[in-house]
């Protein structure tokens, strides 16, 4: 699906991209690219679903908001249910399914260090369920690159 | 957890409420953000700059969708390690290039022992069980027990969602 142009652009725009006036004819030029042909690839790769966002990637953690990991046990006669219960929650921000007892894993994205508390009470009682929360106590390391 | 720095101004926060879907596809983004929001494009690329320096902003750029990349499985390794060693082992793992994010968490006995987190994608679960035996080898016996846990499915998917306060 994805052409060796696609390929370079999500492999080479990844960060970097200025912060200046004409910030798509800079990035194409070092692309060997049109700007319109840029733009027009980067509106496919989103409509698509390949880029899930084109722009600035925030860390909450520097913003006096959290982050923080947390997983549920759940019962998979309840599955829908809890799904559609935990994705209601606004700082629920991702939410992956995994093989484990363990089987729910989400992110809470909040904008202030106690609003991890308060969603787990909340989640916690609309679903019945307990949270466990994994807090990062160190990060070793981050690189949100990935090659295409 | 991390340090809390000062907390954005109400004009940051709406130069990230204004962006955190993306940036406007137009030929000059900064400047259709701040005719929105009634400012010059100066002030957006100066305060987005002081953002990206003070590193509220990670970086800019795409943002690409594992899944849709070819890169179809995801393994979340988790591994139980003995704390003296963690600092020294978890910098190790971090630094092996198919990483793309690794963390000490705490442990939660019984149902959870491990206390290292390190994300490992590939194309297929072969790839993602080679880079495993990789990080095991690197754990030796500093490491008691260890798991992987398969992402079958993406629940939701937003990012960050925040208010222009």
């Amino acid at each position: 699906m994805l052409d060796a142009i696609d390929r370079r652009i999500i492999n080479e725009l990844q960060g970097g991209v200025p912060l200046s006036h004409a910030p798509y004819a800079e990035c194409a030029a070092r692309l060997g690219l049109s700007e319109d042909e840029l733009l027009a690839r980067l509106g496919a790769l989103l409509k698509s679903g390949a880029l899930t966002r084109f722009g600035p990637l925030f860390n909450v953690d520097r913003m006096g908001g959290r982050f923080c990991l947390c997983a549920m046990a759940v019962p998979e006669a309840r599955w829908d249910e809890v799904v559609a219960a935990v994705n209601a929650f606004a700082e629920v921000a991702h939410n992956y399914r995994r093989e484990h007892a363990l089987n729910m894993w989400f992110v809470l994205a909040v904008e202030t260090p106690h609003g991890i508390a308060a969603a787990r009470a909340a989640i916690a009682r609309a679903t019945g369920l307990e949270v466990h929360l994994f807090p990062k106590l160190r990060e070793f390391f981050i690189d949100f690159r990935v090659s295409a | 957890m991390t340090t809390v720095t000062p907390a954005l101004d109400a004009i940051d926060r709406r130069i990230v409420a204004a962006t955190q879907g993306g940036l406007p596809l137009t030929p000059h983004p900064y400047a259709a953000i701040a005719a929105d929001l009634g400012f010059d494009e100066a002030e957006v690329i100066t305060r987005m700059g002081r953002m990206l320096a003070g590193g509220q902003i990670r970086r800019i750029g795409a943002v690409p969708n594992h899944y849709l990349c070819g890169m179809t499985a995801n393994g979340m390794t988790v591994w139980d390690v003995d704390d003296a060693q963690i600092e020294r082992l978890g910098g190790q793992v971090g630094a092996l290039e198919f990483v793309t994010h690794c963390y000490e968490r705490p442990r939660a006995p019984p149902l959870w022992p491990y206390n290292l987190f390190a994300m490992v994608h590939g194309a297929n679960r072969a790839e993602v069980f080679d880079k495993t035996e990789r990080i095991k080898a690197l754990l030796g016996a500093s490491c008691r027990a260890s798991d992987i846990l398969f992402s079958t499915e993406i629940l939701k998917k937003t990012g960050l969602r925040i208010g222009a306060g």
